[in-house]
């Protein structure tokens, strides 16, 4: 009875230590090959060859709305002109295009069906295009996205100065 | 004397909690690692944006270009040529004819640096108009503040 008892209290001891090794190992390589993404969007942008030379007016009959950014030589940003009238920044180029395009959103809306088409000096640095792209494209508005026009497209390249 | 031997029996620390705790923090980071192969580079310093909010689903059949702010390109994460885009496209356009797919449907991710030169991110696109490709995506960085 003795013998019985002294059995049953024995505890029966698992070795811990190979499968903590391996954990912690486990979780060394997890915690090393996390990789912090930032996030990140697109702008989409449909382009096809032949059609971006000379903005083809197709049946919706709206004239694309010409933004020109001019750069400074060293790439900065010099100007702003939406067709051919001076804009002074991008919150004015905003205002202007929503003046344009009027409040009205949806599959007919007149902010559908219009076109920006974006000219750019070539040595103008890419983060003011995306910041034009951003102006025409859209606003935020208590964290929701309203969007504004969604047909962007370029002018062919000039020859590089 | 027999006290004694039976003391360091007696300092056995509990495992359990710490077992339980560490479990839990490998399926965190199990669930947190991100597989997908985010071609995210650091010679790259994406512009911001407002509107840039992230994608829902995967672009489908991306082809990404890097552009760096010195003019070279970053594909498949080697440096080559602006001039050599056009090759390497040419060979993409081909696996996706092999596979009985139409370039137009494939999407070229253009993540260009924020003081990379417009001509040339223009550049790029006029060289995938050319291999037949015409859907664009201009990835920014999402710029939460304001």
């Amino acid at each position: 009875m003795a013998r019985k008892k002294s059995q049953l209290s024995d505890k029966i001891d698992i070795n811990m230590t190979p499968m903590i090794d391996v954990v912690f190992q486990l979780m060394s390589f997890f915690m090393c090959s996390l990789k912090i993404v930032a996030p990140e969007g697109d702008f989409d942008i449909r382009m096809p060859l032949g059609k971006s030379a000379s903005a083809v007016v197709d049946d919706q009959q709206v004239p694309p709305i010409r933004v020109k950014l001019s750069a400074q030589p060293d790439g900065s940003l010099a100007g702003i002109a939406m067709n051919g009238n001076p804009v002074a920044d991008f919150n004015d180029l905003q205002r202007k295009v929503v003046s344009l395009v009027g409040k009205g959103r949806g599959p007919d809306s007149l902010a559908d069906k219009t076109e920006v088409e974006m000219d750019c000096d070539y040595g103008l640095k890419y983060a003011n295009v995306v910041r034009a792209i951003t102006a025409v494209s859209g606003t935020v508005q208590d964290g929701q996205i309203v969007e504004l026009i969604k047909k962007i497209k370029f002018t062919p390249p000039k020859a590089g100065k | 004397m027999a006290k004694k031997t039976s003391d360091p029996s007696s300092t056995d620390i509990d495992m359990t909690p710490m077992i339980d705790m560490t479990f839990q923090l490998i399926t965190f980071f199990m669930f947190v690692m991100n597989f997908s192969e985010a071609e995210q580079d650091d010679r790259i310093q994406l512009p911001m944006s407002r509107l840039a909010k992230p994608v829902d689903g995967p672009v489908e059949k991306p082809i990404t270009l890097q552009l760096t702010s010195k003019g070279s390109v970053i594909y498949a994460g080697e440096l080559i040529g602006l001039r050599d885009v056009s090759g390497y496209l040419e060979r993409e356009k081909s696996v996706m004819i092999d596979a009985g797919k139409e370039p137009n449907t494939a999407t070229v991710i253009v993540r260009a640096d924020g003081a990379a030169k417009t001509g040339e991110v223009q550049d790029i696109i006029k060289i995938c108009q050319e291999k037949g490709f015409e859907k664009f995506a201009l990835r920014a960085k999402y710029d939460e503040g304001r």
